[in-house]
């Protein structure tokens, strides 16, 4: 579920993964933090994920949350960036059967979901396979 | 810290309790909880429970049910950690207890889940992982922990049917306890053959939707020696929070909260996992139950599989595990889980656990978790 | 001189083929696929939409040009299937290249031809000098309706292009535009798919303006067909720019590296434009373009281009059109087809 404000307030990470980092530990996050968890600092400095990555884990939800429920079944998967920074998404334009552990993937803009017919459209990154 | 001890202990039969009200479920095992202690009056109560707004549209229950227990004016606290919201209000409770504050507190948690529809509830639920950057890409509570069992497949090569020994078990031990939701066996093959949800987890792998409460009365050990019930001391105790994301852990096979906080407990009670007889643990997935007897040190990392399929974890062996049932096959209101596992691991200390009994139980442990291991309650139980 | 500096393509990867349509509504396919000359059509998933294929054709755009997303002056989508009917596409893809907030940003329609009205005003806000860099965009979603002629071609795709002064691929040297006011094809509001004339969609609309387009502005140029390397016309079916091409005098040869039509479907307002994308990955430096788009209702643009050195440089910063075009396909039953273009009455 999200509302307008709450979807808006994402836009940078969701459409152009911007992240920030800690300037004592060099630790990136994402998406970003007010407080470093590795060091405590507060100084943290924007930057940007990468936009490749390869799959830790994946698993194919096939009983999905109402919003996805037209979509299901669909995979969903960790990536590991290779800036190391992990992140959630779905991988798309793949076969189930060429899911596998330490596939590379790249960043796609694609539409999560939208809020029945009148609500507002959610777009966001998922994951398409990096030929 | 004075010595706390549980001298009450009270839960209903859980399942669809199409009749019952949150309050009735929560009165009823309350008053039974009270009854058990011999108690007649309480100082303070602590309720578990994670999402009373979104199944019944009721919020400020700490003190609906204060009220309906007839304990008003008697402080109450609503406590949410997500699955782990019972077992944070038992320690809570203890600490209240131990520092003198408080000498009788009710520790209790209930969850009515059944009043919405299913989506409704998935959404509940999908409250506990992170909003932005987890539900919003579709995943869901079966996903995360399928994830988990992905990764955890691929480095120990734990199989896809230790993971349907883990709700073997559970039900084998529920089908003996006459309070759980599902108190019939399951072969190996029924779990590969159950319709899939988020491979490789299918619905048996699952803990199920469910309507419930338990509760326990705790007070300083100099009175429950005056209420002449057998003294179940609770002599450990750890809390630890994690990433909420799990994208955002260092090793997704590895439940670092459950490991801090059973850390803590140990040292608390000067305890090894070793020295433990009965453990009452979280598995709201079954390959759950595989992460959390590693990172409590029941077994090393990566050989809980084995061992489950060894038979180690049944009730006649050496490391028993979930002889309530565990949730796959008591049933989980998300609240009242964590106090449930206390309820069975006293049970188990007053030899009270008929066909489920661990013998000479002397020692236990409760392990209640909050979404995919954001945090963990540990409570460690000595008979005296 | 300005003109085109950056250009990128995004085709959807599913595909459905003309006998699969057929078959469900009892329509002869051998027939279909001779006389619209097309084999199989693109379909979007149900996470792709207008947006989506915009943003990602842009990024291919922007890693061709080369340029700060923050010297985008004008960021202009042209489609028949905006996602909203009232919320710019503009603004998601303002935001998403990082564009935003000091950009001019709107959103055009006129059926197959808003591609090319988006770069048209593009490109002149760079020629004034009001703009560094601009961004047309054409892209659709389009819908047939169900059993319609119209559903075997109504495909998905994008195509995006950066203009600017510097680091140009392709010179614009003349544009021109030919229009009148004539219903061949329209779609009311609220109706869910669109309606034609038939026959009265061929001579008097499509032919009709493309052909004075290209008239018009080969006579402002003072060129004849036998002066490009390459022409691309809108292409609605895969016979119409072969038509269109034998009544004004180019061969085949000049037309086919343009024409995607026949695996790709007719991509609308993405159409022509990615014939453009097709065109200019085989293009050479020095080679002389020939583009005219087609939107019902009616009208037509025309550009020429002059291809320049830099074309080199960068063709292959992103993906090509045609590599796109034929990798990683997956072709769909009509089930399923009509699940992704939600033509299924669902319980809401």
């Amino acid at each position: 579920m999200s509302t307008p404000s709450r979807y808006w307030r994402e836009i940078p990470q969701r459409y152009r993964l911007e992240a920030n980092s800690c300037a004592q530990c060099k630790q990136k996050f994402f998406p970003p933090r007010l407080v470093c968890p590795e060091c405590g600092s507060r100084d943290l400095v924007k930057t940007k994920i990468e936009e490749k990555g390869k799959v830790i884990s994946y698993t194919i939800i096939r009983v999905p949350p109402s919003q996805f429920k037209d979509q299901a079944p669909y995979a969903v998967g960790v990536v590991e960036m290779d800036d190391g920074v992990n992140l959630m998404g779905q991988i798309v334009d793949c076969d189930f059967e060429d899911l596998k552990l330490g596939k590379r993937v790249r960043i796609e803009f694609r539409k999560l979901f939208k809020k029945g017919n009148s609500g507002i459209l959610c777009y966001g990154y998922k994951f398409v396979p990096d030929s | 810290m004075r010595e706390v001890a549980v001298v009450g202990i009270g839960m209903t039969k859980w399942g669809e309790l199409w009749n019952k009200s949150l309050r009735d479920i929560y009165v009823e095992t309350a008053l039974m909880a009270i009854d058990d202690s011999g108690v007649d009056h309480i100082d303070s109560m602590y309720i578990g429970s994670m999402s009373s707004g979104i199944f019944v549209g009721q919020e400020h229950i700490a003190s609906l049910l204060a009220d309906y227990l007839g304990c008003a004016p008697v402080p109450s606290t609503r406590v949410e950690t997500a699955c782990a919201s019972g077992g944070l209000a038992l320690r809570l409770g203890f600490m209240e207890v131990g520092s003198g504050m408080s000498d009788i507190v009710l520790v209790s948690g209930v969850e009515k889940m059944t009043d919405v529809g299913g989506d409704e509830a998935t959404y509940a639920l999908g409250t506990a992982a992170d909003q932005e950057y987890e539900c919003y890409h579709g995943i869901t509570f079966p996903g995360l922990y399928a994830l988990m069992a992905v990764a955890h497949m691929d480095k120990y090569g734990t199989t896809r049917k230790q993971l349907a020994e883990v709700a073997v078990k559970n039900h084998k031990n529920g089908s003996k306890n006459p309070l759980a939701q599902f108190p019939f066996e399951v072969t190996v093959d029924d779990v590969l053959n159950s319709v899939k949800v988020a491979d490789p987890l299918r619905i048996l792998d699952c803990s199920p939707i469910t309507d419930g409460a338990a509760a326990a009365i705790i007070c300083p050990v100099e009175l429950a020696k005056n209420l002449n019930k057998p003294i179940v001391k609770i002599t450990g105790s750890g809390h630890a929070t994690d990433a909420i994301a799990i994208s955002q852990r260092k090793d997704m096979t590895w439940l670092e909260s459950t490991y801090k906080a059973g850390k803590s407990a140990y040292e608390m009670a000067g305890k090894n996992p070793g020295d433990i007889d009965v453990f009452e643990v979280h598995d709201c997935f079954t390959i759950a139950e595989l992460c959390v007897m590693e990172a409590l040190g029941l077994v090393d990392k990566g050989k809980s599989g084995e061992a489950v399929e060894r038979g180690r974890t049944a009730v006649e062996g050496d490391i028993p595990v979930n002889p309530s049932g565990g949730l796959k096959s008591k049933g989980h209101p998300v609240g009242a889980t964590g106090i449930a596992q206390v309820v069975e691991i006293v049970k188990q200390l007053r030899e009270e656990s008929g066909e489920r009994q661990v013998k000479g139980a002397r020692f236990g442990l409760t392990q209640n978790m909050g979404g995919s291991g954001a945090s963990t309650v540990v409570h460690i139980f000595e008979r005296e | 001189m300005e003109g085109i500096v950056g250009y990128g393509a995004y085709i959807p990867r599913n595909r459905i083929k003309v006998e699969e349509i057929a078959k469900v509504w009892g329509a002869d396919a051998p027939s279909y696929k001779k006389g619209l000359m097309l084999e199989e059509k693109s379909v979007p998933s149900p996470d792709q939409d207008t947006i989506t294929m915009s943003v990602e054709a842009s990024k291919n755009a922007l890693k061709r040009a080369g340029i700060d997303p923050l010297d985008i002056g004008a960021v202009y989508v042209g489609s028949e299937s905006h996602p909203y009917a009232v919320k710019p596409s503009g603004t998601v893809l303002a935001e998403a290249l990082g564009a935003t907030p000091e950009v001019h940003t709107a959103d055009f329609e006129f059926a197959c031809k808003a591609g090319t009205e988006g770069m048209f005003v593009a490109l002149n806000l760079v020629k004034a000098g009001t703009i560094t860099y601009g961004l047309g965009v054409g892209a659709d979603t389009s819908q047939g309706a169900p059993g319609d002629a119209l559903e075997y071609s109504a495909a998905a795709g994008a195509a995006a292009f950066i203009f600017g002064k510097d680091k140009v691929v392709a010179e614009v040297l003349e544009t021109y535009a030919y229009m009148t006011d004539t219903p061949d094809f329209w779609r009311r509001e609220y109706e869910y798919y669109p309606q034609h004339g038939g026959r009265f969609t061929g001579e008097p609309a499509y032919f009709k303006h493309v052909i004075g387009a290209a008239k018009g502005i080969m006579n402002k140029a003072d060129m004849q067909a036998g002066d490009f390397n390459y022409v691309i016309f809108h292409q609605p079916n895969g016979k119409f720019p072969f038509k269109a091409g034998k009544i004004l005098g180019f061969s085949r040869e000049q037309i086919e590296p343009g024409w995607l039509v026949n695996k790709l479907g007719n991509t609308y307002s993405g159409s022509s434009p990615l014939g453009l994308t097709a065109t200019l990955d085989i293009a050479k430096p020095g080679d002389h373009i020939l583009l005219v788009s087609y939107g019902s209702g009616a009208g037509s643009d025309a550009f020429i281009l002059k291809v320049t050195p830099r074309i080199d440089e960068v063709r292959d910063l992103a993906p090509l059109t045609r590599e796109i075009l034929n990798n990683n396909k997956k072709y769909l039953e009509y089930g399923e087809y009509a699940k992704f273009r939600e033509k299924i009455r669902k319980a809401e």
